[in-house]
Formats: structure tokens, sequence, C-alpha cells
């Protein structure tokens, strides 16, 4: 709803000039935005992109007058059509919120509130603020959840939060933010928690609605593909600097800053084929292994094989079993039919009957590098443990190869002596690396190793993994969603869907056509650096020329 | 220990308080035959004389040294408490770490066992047990132990069970690493916070428990010099307008309110909360 | 619909199986005692003609299952024997002190659950202010007291210095409701104090969790007046903790009046209980801890099913 009816598009509607923002740790403020300027034309979509830590969710909620607990606006001016929104009282900024600027969270089904139907919480905004009355807020409502293709539009807003999936509600809560016609949303990851064929219905869903009413648009997010297809106009952020700053087109093929063109250049790494032939017998085969939890079955007669210098990368969407799989492997899940056969002969299905040796043969590195370290114990004993047990190493001589695995991770002595809570996420990948080293292993499952890390240290950790694997002679079974990151490491894929496999083989068979329907999704969806990409994809899924749904297993 | 005396120093008001106090009822308790002026139960006046110079804080019902008599409490009364805590703290702690690592049905059935346990209003519990097996202070120690053990196992169960499906857990069980290192490396470093804030808040339970008892009559018996008896026995001297009987509730409550802030302030600190 | 009321009689059935095994543990208890329980009782002193007499009173010579039949049976049609001190029903003992006690308690929940929730909502909305920061300590503080400790401060100043208020609850079947407000007010007052700050404290707690969820955000977020985010945001979904918090308490209460009814020696199940305790006149102490767990029981029981039956999750299944 916009008050000035001679409102242009064109006009300026929002402008941030030395924006600061300081956040309180450890009892100081310390800045966490260090002087930011923003212009937002109305009916413009700005991207946000940078790491973590640049500071882009703050300065979306900046946008609206607002600073989480903890944080507070500590200078600079934010003007939002001619209202100071520094100095503006909280009344004033009340019912600009909700009315005139809008917001949309990362995750849905935590924004939500659990105790009232969609369609409730819809209507909360345009009746509290007096624009729209009930009744036509709920007819509305149904209008916008049918133009944002959400399935039985006039039903769906008599559900709660819970009784609706991810990508669904991603896009109840897109309506949510449209229910006054705000004259700026600001969508912060919206797309984040998603898989990659939900994303792109959310991501089409956006754009058309942001586009028919002409809505300005903060798009906040580390996805730089994704932002390619959603803004005009993209500005680069780290630690609370403006890096760079132009038009997407610009932006994607003539990047000016290092920063910048280190960020584009991410994707370029390759691992490279592996000439040898394959040995008589793999070092570790799954062989037609059927899993399940409790009496809900999770696998079904998956089979795959591990080869020594070579990578396999298995596939899929959340709920595919990928992790499951690798759950079986190391006996954490014996199957209910199947097994494992390490270098032709078959592993006790349950862990702990396996021997030392067979647990050390196989190494796991987890996502999380977080949960994955104990935050008490020093890198000297998370690294030297491992010696002590398999290789029973002491004193001086466990030091020397702890010293000596640091060096192979490419970290200095001195980290030795470093508790967790003091390592980057990026050294701490790295620590979890040299533990699985220091068994002295085969086989290392890699388990989305790389998706919780900032784009540059994930491709520093894919091209200490492909060395390693050069030097060491390993095996890797690397689990992951993000087809960037198949392309990069694998030498086979395992494509997963539903607990079953649906497509495996050589990784250029699998990347190149014909696909498997599924692998065809799967591949199609993934956003490429083109910001005509999303519109050329839609174009040729409506023809028909490409697959537009997942097939049931 | 710098480190520890700039801690020390930034603590707020309420903590160094609570510390002080502890410090001196320590002090009161290890060093009781030297402070207190005559025996623990050493008859040396008449009942109830006010106070004097000779008994500063008047005498009992038997005609004992009020002071003298809440100096040696602060053994008896705080030093059963302590040893209570500690038990049932080894007994709850270790089953909680067991049922959370192993899971399955040791996890099960120790839980139902709590469940039925708890199940019981805990004073309750304890009048029906204390009226069978008689009050001496063994068995009022290994009953309120037993009984408060339940509530540490549910705690350890609890903080444990948040590390135990972390990631670094896994890592070590693959490794094939024993039940025992596994606890005593991986999870027990983790777990230590809570605990020992749950340590202070179960001993003013159990220490106020205990005074309950007392207070009833079942708990410490005479001629024991504890507080919990001291209100009972001179209670009569409330109804005069006279305030001495109070000291005894008095040095229970300060105590109690000393460890409470003192938990409160370190529950702040390592938890990390900024609220 | 189905899965709550299947869930709520599953907690239905676990309620009702503990309390069969906490009468077992309570019956058991006493079998386990070490040496002859009515030896134990009479003392070393008695001769073997009265214990034997005595024995045959207590029906020692049935074997325990039987006799465990048959006290259950009785508890179940209201008949709990007879006490060994008195020889009187302990049924007829029972039935007016369980209602005072029930009074009591009655009484002082009316008190402390308002103010211990007015309390805690505020702490939570205004915490970190000098208001939250004083609760904080005096509740501590508060918490801290032994029961009977501000039982007497309570009657120092209230009945002996002020004269307001009786020291000694005396009542009676004969007096009229309001002068029996009157004369249990001390008593339900040292009950509040004791359990308004450890209400007040959960409160405080269960409410900060909340207005931390990304939700009450985003409420904010939609421009929604602070009043509105509160009723129609928080308060929905706080239900189930504090309904939580409030039940827990009351069945605290219940337990904590034995020492209260003690000091204001009024005439409840919790006197009865020390009294029986003190002459080990076992089947009184075991009627009474059946009574007191019984309610324990039923309370926690509530909470949890009206905890299920306030989850939006679980009202409306997919």
């Amino acid at each position: 709803m916009s008050d000035s009816s001679d409102a242009k598009k064109g006009d300026v509607l929002l402008e941030m000039r030395g924006l600061r923002i300081e956040g309180r740790a450890e009892e100081q403020w310390s800045e966490i935005v260090k002087g930011v300027d923003i212009t937002l034309r109305r009916g413009e979509v700005l991207g946000l992109i940078g790491e973590s830590g640049a500071g882009k969710s703050t300065i979306g909620l900046a946008a609206m007058g607002f600073a989480r607990d903890g944080c507070r606006l500590s200078g600079g001016t934010i003007d939002f059509d001619g209202i100071d929104l520094m100095t503006a009282s909280e009344d004033t900024k009340r019912h600009l919120r909700g009315a005139r600027i809008a917001y949309v969270a990362q995750s849905a089904a935590a924004a939500f509130n659990p105790a009232h139907r969609l369609i409730d919480q819809y209507s909360e905004s345009p009746t509290q603020h007096g624009v729209f009355g009930r009744s036509q807020a709920e007819a509305d409502a149904k209008e916008l959840y049918g133009r944002l293709q959400l399935p039985n539009p006039n039903e769906i807003g008599f559900r709660y939060p819970h009784q609706v999936s991810g990508g669904q509600l991603q896009r109840a809560m897109t309506a949510m933010a449209m229910s006054c016609r705000p004259d700026l949303i600001v969508f912060d990851e919206p797309t984040t928690a998603l898989d990659v064929t939900t994303q792109i219905e959310v991501l089409s869903a956006i754009r058309d609605v942001v586009d028919q009413f002409d809505t300005a648009a903060i798009y906040i997010t580390h996805d730089l593909a994704v932002v390619a297809q959603m803004a005009d106009r993209i500005m680069v952020l780290r630690y609370g600097n403006l890096v760079e700053e132009s038009d997407t087109r610009d932006m994607l093929f003539n990047p000016q800053e290092d920063y910048t063109k280190s960020l584009w250049a991410v994707r370029s790494f390759r691992k490279e084929p592996v000439t040898e032939p394959k040995a008589e017998v793999p070092i570790l085969e799954v062989d037609n292994v059927t899993a399940a939890y409790g009496d809900t079955p999770v696998l079904f007669n998956v089979g795959f094989a591990l080869e020594r210098r070579r990578t396999v990368a298995v596939v899929g969407e959340s709920g595919s079993g990928k992790s499951t799989t690798a759950r079986v492997i190391t006996g954490l899940l014996p199957p209910s039919e199947g097994q494992i056969l390490y270098q032709g002969e078959a592993l006790p299905k349950d862990f702990r009957q396996r021997s030392k040796d067979q647990l050390r043969h196989c190494q796991m590195i987890y996502q999380m590098a977080d949960t994955a370290l104990n935050p008490k114990q020093r890198v000297r004993d998370v690294i030297g443990r491992p010696l002590e047990f398999y290789l029973g190493l002491k004193g001086a001589e466990r030091e020397k190869k702890v010293l000596e695995l640091l060096d192979m991770i490419e970290l200095t002595p001195d980290f030795a002596g470093r508790l967790p809570s003091e390592l980057s996420g990026g050294q701490k990948q790295r620590i979890c690396i040299a533990r699985a080293l220091a068994a002295e292993p085969e086989i290392i499952i890699c388990d989305e190793v790389t998706s919780a890390l900032d784009q540059l240290v994930a491709e520093e950790i894919l091209k200490l993994l492909d060395r390693l694997q050069q030097e060491l002679n390993l095996a890797y079974m690397f689990i992951t969603h993000d087809i960037a990151t198949v392309r990069a490491i694998a030498d086979e894929i395992v494509v997963m869907l539903q607990g079953r496999v649906v497509e495996k083989g050589e990784k250029d068979t699998v990347l190149s056509p014909p696909h498997h329907e599924y692998t065809e999704l799967l591949l199609s969806s993934v956003p490429e650096m083109d910001p005509d990409w999303l519109t050329q994809l839609l174009e040729q899924r409506a023809r028909g020329e490409v697959v537009s749904s997942a097939p049931v297993a | 220990m710098a480190a520890a005396l700039k801690l020390l120093r930034q603590a707020p008001l309420t903590a160094k308080f609570g510390l002080l106090v502890i410090v001196t009822y320590i002090v009161v308790a290890m060093f009781a035959p030297a402070i207190a002026p005559y025996g623990e139960t050493e008859v040396v006046g008449a009942e109830y004389e006010e106070s004097s110079p000779e008994f500063l804080l008047g005498t009992d019902n038997l005609g004992r040294d009020m002071l003298t008599r809440l100096v040696y409490g602060a053994r008896n009364t705080v030093g059963i408490a302590f040893v209570t805590t500690c038990l049932a703290f080894l007994v709850g702690g270790i089953l909680g770490l067991l049922a959370s690592t192993l899971g399955g049905w040791v996890d099960q059935g120790l839980g139902r066992i709590v469940d039925v346990l708890m199940a019981i209003p805990q004073l309750i519990f304890a009048l029906m047990i204390l009226t069978i097996v008689g009050t001496s202070v063994t068995s009022l120690v290994l009953v309120i132990a037993l009984l408060d053990s339940t509530r540490v196992f549910r705690l350890a169960r609890a903080v444990s069970m948040n590390i135990v499906v972390m990631e670094y857990v896994e890592a070590a069980k693959l490794r094939g690493e024993g039940l025992w290192w596994i606890i005593r490396h991986e999870i027990l470093p983790n777990i230590m916070p809570p605990l020992v804030a749950e340590f202070g808040l179960r001993f003013c339970f159990v220490f106020l428990f205990i005074s309950a008892l007392s207070f009833l009559g079942l708990g410490i018996q005479p001629p024991t010099a504890d507080w919990g008896s001291m209100v009972r026995d001179n209670a009569t001297l409330i109804t005069y307008g006279i305030t001495t009987p109070l000291l005894p509730a008095g040095a229970i409550a300060l105590l109690t309110v000393g460890v409470n802030f003192v938990v409160d302030w370190f529950l702040h600190k390592t938890s990390g909360l900024k609220e | 619909m189905a899965q709550i009321l299947k869930m709520v009689g599953q907690r239905l059935l676990l309620g009702l199986l503990t309390l069969f095994v906490v009468s077992l543990i309570i019956f058991l208890g006493v079998e386990l005692l070490p040496g002859d329980l009515a030896q134990a009782i009479l003392g070393q002193a008695a001769t073997p003609e009265t214990v034997a007499a005595f024995r045959k009173e207590l029906r020692l010579d049935l074997p325990a299952y039987e006799r465990y039949f048959e006290w259950l049976g009785g508890m179940v049609q209201g008949d709990f024997g007879r006490s060994l001190a008195n020889q009187r029903e302990i049924s007829e003992l029972l039935g007016s002190r369980l209602e005072n006690t029930l009074f009591l308690a009655g009484l002082a929940a009316v008190i402390s659950v308002p103010l211990a929730l007015t309390l805690g909502i505020l702490a939570a909305l205004y915490r970190n202010t000098l208001y939250d920061r004083t609760v904080n300590v005096v509740t501590l503080t508060s918490i801290s007291f032994p029961e009977f400790f501000v039982a007497y401060i309570l009657i120092l100043f209230l009945a002996i210095q002020a004269g307001v208020f009786p020291s000694i609850s005396n009542i009676g079947p004969d007096i009229g409701f309001w002068e029996r407000v009157y004369r249990t007010m001390l008593p339900a007052l040292t009950l509040t104090l004791v359990v308004v700050a450890h209400m007040m404290r959960m409160t405080r707690a269960a409410i900060i969790n909340l207005l931390a969820s990304p939700y009450i955000e985003m409420a904010r977020l939609k421009g929604l007046s602070p009043s509105r985010i509160i009723v129609h945001h928080a308060l929905p979904n706080a239900l189930a903790p504090i309904i939580n918090v409030v039940v827990l308490n009351i069945a605290y209460l219940i337990v904590g009046v034995v020492v209260v009814e003690v000091v204001f020696v009024y005439p409840g199940l919790g006197q009865l209980l020390v009294d029986s305790v003190s002459k080990r006149d076992l089947p009184v102490v075991q009627a009474c801890s059946l009574v007191f767990a019984m309610t324990f029981i039923l309370l926690n029981l509530l909470a949890d099913v009206l905890s299920i039956v306030t989850n939006p999750r679980l009202l409306h299944p997919r």
C-alpha cells in the first residue's frame, strides 16, 4: 500500500547512509556493520550477498528500523520514503512494519506461530493496520495463494503451519508479506533451508509476485546463482563493509574487486580424472543393502562400490537416504538385508562386533565440524587419541606425529594447543580431517563436509581432500546435495531418491544426457550463474522439454 | 589464580556475599570445638536463660548454651547434608550417565524406576521409610540420598543426552572406545557446569529437607546439636516474643541464600546467557 | 482427535499403573522391615504372648500377597483399616483432615497462583531491569528459607506483635466459612510465600523462552502492538508451560503443608502423618502416604493431560 498516489517507479524509496550497527558479545559492544550506504528505488530488487558474518541479515532488519536483541543501530541514517527510521518513535516504526515494509524469514516453519491458522496470520497485518477488512483480507489471501501456485488456494489457508510442507510454508509467508501490498519486502535467505527442486518453485513464485505488484525488495542470500535470478542490482558485503556494487549483469560478467572475483571463481576446481584401471576387488562394497529405522524402511537394495584413489559422490535431497547409507557402512545402523564387504570380505553388521583394525580402515568426516569436535579437548588430544588408540603412539612420538598431521592439513604447530572454540569453521574441518587421517584409514566417508562452510573455505577444503587422496591413496565416499561439489570432486556418481539408487555410473556418463528422469530434474534445478537461467528453465519446463516434477520412486 | 581473583572481583555483590557466607560456615564447622564456649551437650545453666555475658544467646530448654549449640549445629547439620548430597550425586550421577550412554533397556528400566520413585512426594516417602527403618543418622543419610539421587539421575541423564547425540561421541564410539573412556573424556568435561550448579541447588534442597525432618522431630536425633531440632525445642519462646529460637532457622536460611546466590552467578557465567 | 484421545488414554493408564506400583511400594516397605514387625513395634520388652497376639491382630499370620490384596481392596472401598494407636477407623480420621488440608492448600493456591503468574510475566517482560533483578534476589532469598522459619517470622510479626491473626489455627467443624478463612490465613500465607517464589521463577523462565522464538520476532516485524503480541501470539503457546508450572506447584503445596500444619497445629493430614510416624502407627502412615501420593500423582497426571490438549500440533494433526 502506498500512501502517495503519485509515487513513481524509480523514485528513491529507501536510503541508508553510513549505517553502523553494533552487537554485544562478552559484555562489550563491537561493530558488525561498519558504515554501509544503500539506495533502493521503488520496484527495484537489490541483492545483498556475502559470506557468514558479512552483516547482511542485520542490514536487512535495519531497513525496517529493527535491531535484534543484543544489537543496536549505532550510527548513520535510515530514510524510508521521507521517514527517518533512526529517530522515528517506536509507534511510527510499528505502523510501517507489516504495512509498508514486510519481512520474509529464512525458516518459515519457525516464523509462523504454531497456534494459529495460516490465513489468520495472513489477515493480521491488514486488519491491524487498517488496510483491509477481515473478509477482504481472506479473499485476497486466497487469490495470492493461487498466484504463488500453492495447491488448493481456497483451503490451504485454513491449515495450521505444521500441516503444510516447507516449500509451501515459505510461499505462504511470501503471501503474508504481500498482504498489505507493501512498498518493500526484505527476503532473508528464504530458500536456504529448502532442497533444490523445491527452491525453484519458491524462487519463481517470489519473482512473479514481486514483479506483478512492482514491490521493491532486498534479497539476502549467500548463493550467487540464486541472487542472479532475483536481483536487478547486487551488493557484495564482507565483514560489515561494502565490497562492490553494480547491476546484476555487470557484477556477474565483469566483477572489479579481487574478493568478488574469487567468489565467482570458486566453482572452477576440478579433480584430475583417475586413469589407472580399477582393482579386481573394490576396497569397499555396499552390497544390496536394505535397512530400516524401527518399522520405517529407509533404504531399499542400495549397492555401489568404492575404489582406491577414487571418489564416489552420493547425491540426493533430504530424506533420500544418503546419510543413512553412511550409517550402515560404519555399522551404526545394521542392515536388515545385504552386507558391507571390505576387500571382498563381509564386515560384521554392528560396529561393536568389528575389530579395531576394521574400524580403523573406515573413517568419517562430518558436516558440522562444531559438533564433531569435543569443545573441551585441545587439538593435540583430538588428533593424538586415534594415534594412541590404534597405533599405540605415546609421548614424544605421538606429539611428533600430531605435528606431522597438522602440517599435512596446512596448519602450523601452534594449533596443537588450541581449543575448538579458538578455531574458524574451516580450521575445525581441517582438524576433523586430521583426526580421520590419524587412524591411517583406507576409506573416508565425507558427509556434506563443505555445506556448512563459506564458499571460499569450502573450495580450500575440497582441494585439500583431493591432495590427500592422491598422496595417501584414499577411497572417498562423498555425500552431498550440491551438484557443484559433485562436479568438482567426483569420479563416480550415485543418485539416490527416497532410499533407492536411481542412477549410478562414471561422472561424465551420469552428468551428460540422456539422464534418468530424477537426475535430470535435480541437475536442471541447480541455479546457474546466468541471470536468464530461471526464466529459460521455466519456459522449457512449460513447453515440456525438461521434467518438472519428481518421479514417484 | 590471577584469573580466579579477577573473576571474583567482577562477581556481583550477591555472589560475593554468598561466597563470604559459605566460607564463614566452613570455618565455623571445622573449628567448632575451638569457637564454641562450652561443650556440645553440656548443661551449663538454667532452662531458657536470657542472653547475658556468660551466655551470649541465652540457654535452651535444657539449659545448654545456645551459641555453643548453634556453632556445633553448623558442623552436624551442614556436614550431614553435604555427605548426603555427595552420595546422591555419586549414585544418581553415575546411573544417569550410564542410562544416557548405554541407552536401550538400561535407560528404559532406570527411567521407569525413577519415575515411580518420583511419583511419591519426597517428604512423604522419607517419613514412611524412616518410620520403618528408624531415625538414625545413617538411615537418614541413606534414605535422603537415595530419594534425591532420582533428581540427580534425571538431570545427569538429560544433560548428558545432549552430549551423547553429538558427533564427537559418535566418532569416539566408531573408533572403538570403551564406555568409561567415552564417559570420562567426551561426556563428563562437557556436563560439569550444570552438574556443579545442580550440586549447589541439591545441597540447599537436602539441607532444607533434613532441617524440616529434624524440625518435625524425625531427623537428626538429640542430643546432637542440630538447627532444625533447635527451632523445634525452643519454639515456645517465640510465643513470648523472644527471637532467639529463630536464630538457628536464620542460620539455615542464610547458608541456603548464600549457596543459591553463588549458584545463580555461576549459572549465569557458564551458560553464557545474556538474556 | 483420535491421536489426542489415545495419548490421554495412555497417560491415564500409566498414571493408574504408577498408583498401583506406589501402593505396592508402600505396602512392601513395611514388609521389608528387618526382623519381626510386631516385635519392632512393641519393643524388646514385650512378652512372646503379646507379640503373638499382636501378630494375629496385624494379620501377619497370612501370606503377604493375600494381605496386600485385602489391604488394597479395602482402600478402594474406602476402608483403610484401624489405627494401632487408638483403634479408630482410619477412614474416619482421614475424612475431615483431608478436607482441612485441601482447604489450606486451596486457599494458598488462590492467593499464590495469580500473584506468581503476574509477577513472573512482569519479570519476563521487563527483564534485566531493576525490577527484574530485585525480584530475582528476593525470590532466591525466599526459596532459601525453611518453611518453619517463614512460619515463625509471620507468627512473630502478624500474630504476636501486631495481633492480626491467631498463631494457632483452631479449626472445628462448626465454624463459618469466613471465620475459617481467617483462622487459616497465617498457614496459607506461609505456604504462599514459599511457593510464589518457585512459581514465579518458573513462569519467568517459560515466558522468556517463548519470547525468544522466531514467530514472536515475526509478530514484531509485522508491526503488531506489544499487547497483541503478548495476548495473541505468546499466550496461546505459553498455556502449556504455565499450566505445567501451576499444577506442579499446587502438587508441591499439598505436600508442603506437612511442616506448616505442624507449626500452626492445624488439624490436617500432614499433622496426622507426622504424629503417626512418631507413634509408629503403621496403618495410618500407610494410609496417609497413599492419599498424599495419590493426590500428587493425579495432579501430575492432570498437568500431563492439559499440556497434551493445549498443544496445537496435537490438536490439529496433519
